[in-house]
């Protein structure tokens, strides 16, 4: 709520003309580094004056890049154009930055990728076409600068720039060039960079779109303004699956601005002039739904089902050595279980699509994950051809996995098909509906067993999960009824190689709630149960936890983690009573990804996360600016769900409804953040650089790392989150 | 008709008098950098300045607004000059998916308009109100530190 505010004691002085010392933007003077051109979107024609459909070269020198894949804060939108500029040798300082056409990657055979931003692959699956086209565009600036001068390719390189004949002393700008470059056809394409080559690439870098973000003029899909725009708020049935039976319109007859009902299958939307009068009107309706059976499903029941199953058949999804045997025969076993609930991805900016559709073509203007994709389902909703649909991708206000499956933007074509709608029409859900209409974290259950041999080493360790499938849920093939997702942190992506036997059965257990990609996936609950687990173990073993990890893995990443973690924390202080520190290990998302929290647990029980310190190799980044700024944002946004993150389902519904009932993590309770990159580099299987990905490595760890401090200060174990349901003193003592 | 000054600029309005001020600004004036993000003033996304004080537009009816100074981000930077809390903004690179950092920036400055050297706890109180999904929570306190050195 607003706070009363003192009267301010003096006019804040706006003009930072006088300021001395230290950045100053303006507005109006050129950037001091490369930056987002004003519109984010790509045109969808060729541009006469681009060298390939990834770089633009204008006469002033000015190179816009072409940034295939979506920015929702992870900072993909700046680091791909370094790959591009690393390779092209242009001035960074004249670099803008568009998101591709996905018209044109529809028309011109994918040239632009898939264009899925998710699941942490922004860098680590793109480098290879993004730096070919950075290196294919110069190889064309030099052959036609060469051919210029009559001159060998190879007496001549690219710099800054401009193409240089190093005998003659000659240059040209790319600007002169790229007319004839754009003509070149080249016998093949040229090798790109290694790692060692590179000189901007792993350098610290600003953000390119912080001064849009800091001046309101960043536009997010919700801000799409077209001439004659209307607006949409809906309601979908609040029981998953369930069907719209009527709705009595008569509440809002003859409001003001008010331009129809529309009627979906499974969703009543009120079209109206400005968005808070179709929102109004829309909450003034009664609709009468049919939930169907699901309607008398509870959560309660949900996490009962899940435990149960964890007593029923398993389907072999790990199987290392002789886990059951080495097990039955151990001295030494503990066994834990813990579960974990449904989670809303709650973007800040609420799921939105604006749609403009005519008898050929469709415009779209959202901020999506999976831009290529969502554009191809609207066709088909549409009954148009894809190539006739033009999307133009704006900023996200956050992602985490909700922005890839484009459900409001098929709300958005329906409501403008049914409605005969011909104005470009905005569909935006309210907190409420984004919160009732989500697809979630799955919910979990798990046993966990592990043996121990005489001198406290781990020799075994027997794993059943119950959890949501997100492929069955997405309606993809479960084949052999395995859904990796699931597996993320409990299967083969671990940190640790050195434990002789490891089981790991699944059983998929799905309800009518949609289930889906939410940040760090499979590894936002099976880290937080595998990483206090392992913890469990040490204590059972009398070791200390980081050496204890230390045993469990010779991998290069995983050791040079925990060495930094070792390095950067004060590991081996102790601290006072009441206070603890715990630490995790976790391998997500092309990372590896560890950290130590320490917290202060009050009289009350309740508990504050003072400092937390977090390592992470990713073998190669691009700008370790932002690779910190994920950590540091990761290790908040997994905090939300080990502190307080839970939907709850009642009559087949979701309960919580906005950010009163569905608490964040807030300022006030955000700890100091220390981060510190121990990267490895090295190559994959193939040979290739290894990039690392690091949106989500970051996020699956945290949970862990304060349960486990909070049995460091408390002797009590937290199975069961999120932590707010916890009563710590009423937690028996271990 | 309603009439509201916002960034200095007189508009007249011909919308219910109890329309939010956050639907006004951004569906009849078109100024979208304030934004929607629960519209119970439970996030602080749409945050403006009222007379110099921070305010959740989605929940102060047009009418409670006639009659005050209303500043928008639009309306922190004047001719072509950003002032110093987002200059600190953009040399933290605060801003992560950047959605809820117009609300965040408007309570910073009205932070350091009343307290123009606060320590964390005055920051924590006064920023209490705005989420950041993102979690650029961290950054945001370097950034208020910053501007304060510079106020």
């Amino acid at each position: 709520m607003t706070k009363a505010i003192l009267p301010s004691r003096r006019q804040f002085v706006v003009s930072a003309a006088t300021a001395t010392g230290g950045l100053l933007i303006g507005l109006t003077v050129p950037g001091y580094a490369a930056e987002f051109a004003k519109q984010s979107w790509a045109t969808d024609n060729a541009d006469p004056r681009e060298v390939n459909a990834w770089v633009v070269i204008e006469p002033d020198e000015t190179v816009i890049l072409r940034c295939p894949m979506a920015e929702m804060g992870q900072g993909t939108g700046s680091g791909l154009p370094m790959l591009l500029a690393e390779e092209l040798e242009c001035d960074w300082s004249k670099v803008k930055v568009e998101f591709a056409s996905v018209n044109r990657n529809i028309r011109e055979n994918t040239i632009y990728g898939d264009q899925m931003t998710a699941g942490s692959r922004g860098i680590r699956t793109t480098w290879p076409y993004v730096q070919q086209a950075g290196a294919s565009a110069r190889a064309r600036l030099i052959q036609a600068a060469a051919s210029k001068w009559n001159v060998p390719v190879a007496e001549c390189n690219a710099h800054m720039g401009k193409i240089t004949h190093n005998a003659s002393g000659r240059s040209l700008s790319y600007g002169t060039l790229v007319l004839d470059a754009s003509k070149i056809k080249l016998a093949s394409e040229p090798a790109i960079k290694t790692p060692e080559q590179f000189k901007l690439v792993g350098t610290r870098q600003p953000r390119l779109d912080s001064a849009t973000k800091s001046d309101g003029s960043a536009k997010f899909g919700i801000d799409t303004r077209e001439k004659d725009q209307l607006f949409a708020s809906i309601m979908s049935c609040p029981v998953f699956g369930g069907k719209l039976v009527s709705v009595d319109e008569s509440p809002i007859k003859g409001a003001r601005g008010i331009k129809q009902v529309v009627k979906l299958a499974d969703a009543v939307a009120v079209v109206a002039d400005n968005y808070w009068r179709a929102n109004e009107a829309l909450k003034k309706l009664k609709p009468v739904w049919d939930g169907g059976a699901a309607a008398h499903t509870n959560s309660a029941q949900f996490a009962e089902d899940y435990r149960d199953a964890l007593d029923g058949p398993m389907v072999t999804a790990r199987n290392d050595g002789d886990a059951k045997t080495a097990i039955a025969k151990s001295q030494h076993v503990i066994t834990a279980e813990y579960e974990t609930p449904l989670l809303a991805h709650a973007t800040m900016e609420p799921c939105n699509a604006t749609v403009h559709l005519q008898k050929d073509r469709l415009d779209i203007w959202m901020g999506s994950q999976s831009a290529l994709e969502n554009a191809k389902m609207a066709a088909e909703e549409a009954g148009l051809k894809p190539e006739q649909v033009y999307f133009h991708q704006m900023y996200l206000g956050g992602g985490f996995g909700r922005r890839t499956f484009g459900d409001e933007l098929r709300q958005a074509v329906r409501v403008a098909k049914a409605g005969n709608i011909d104005v470009p029409l905005q569909l935006l859900w309210s907190r409420e509906q984004d919160m009732h209409a989500d697809r979630y974290r799955p919910q979990s259950a798990i046993r966990l067993k592990g043996a121990l041999t005489p001198d406290g080493k781990l020799e075994a360790i027997y794993i059943q999960s119950a959890c949501g499938s997100i492929q069955r849920s997405t309606g993809r093939p479960v084949p052999d009824g395995i859904d990796g997702t699931a597996l993320e942190g409990i299967g083969p992506s671990v940190p640790y190689n050195k434990v002789p036997n490891w089981y790991t059965g699944q059983m998929l257990k799905n309800t009518h709630v949609p289930v889906a990609y939410w940040r760090a996936v499979g590894g936002s609950q099976n880290c937080f149960y595998l990483e206090s687990f392992i913890d469990e173990l040490a204590h059972a073993a009398g070791k200390d936890p980081l050496e204890f990890r230390r045993g469990l893995t010779d991998r290069v990443d995983s050791l040079a983690v925990l060495n930094k973690l070792e390095e950067i924390s004060d590991w081996h202080k102790k601290l006072p009573v009441g206070r603890g520190r715990g630490i995790s290990l976790v391998e997500n998302h092309g990372a590896v990804g560890g950290q130590i929290a320490e917290v202060t647990i009050a009289a009350d029980g309740s508990v504050k996360v003072d400092r937390v310190f977090a390592a992470t190799d990713a073998y190669h980044v691009v700008n370790p600016n932002l690779v910190d700024a994920q950590i540091e944002g990761g290790v908040i946004f997994g905090m939300t769900a080990m502190l307080f993150g839970e939907v709850t389902i009642k009559n087949g519904a979701a309960v919580q409804s906005n950010f009163n009932d569905y608490r964040m993590v807030r300022i006030t309770d955000a700890p100091d953040v220390v981060t510190a990159l121990s990267l490895t580099g090295g190559k994959d299987k193939l040979g290739k650089p290894k990039w690392g990905g690091v949106g989500e490595c970051s996020v699956a760890p945290i949970a862990a790392a304060i349960a486990n401090a909070i049995f460091a200060a408390s002797g009590k174990r937290v199975r069961s989150l999120p932590f707010k349901n916890i009563k710590l003193k009423e937690l028996a003592s271990l | 008709m309603i009439t509201l000054k916002v960034n200095g600029e007189t508009h007249s309005l011909d919308v219910e008098k109890e329309m939010p001020l956050l639907w006004a600004l951004r569906g009849e004036i078109g100024l979208t950098g304030t934004k929607y993000g629960c519209g119970i003033a439970q996030c602080g996304a749409c945050t403006v300045l009222i007379d110099g004080k921070p305010v959740r537009s989605c929940s102060l009816p047009v009418s409670g607004a006639q009659g005050h100074e209303i500043t928008t981000i639009e309306g922190l930077s004047r001719d072509g000059t950003l002032n110093k809390v987002q200059e600190a903004w953009i040399a933290e690179d605060v801003p992560q998916c950047g959605y809820c950092q117009s609300g965040q920036i408007m309570s910073a400055t009205a932070l350091l308009n009343r307290t123009p050297n606060p320590d964390d706890s005055d920051i924590d109180a006064a920023m209490a109100g705005n989420i950041c999904r993102c979690g650029t929570y961290v950054r945001i306190r370097r950034a208020i530190h910053r501007a304060a050195r510079k106020v």
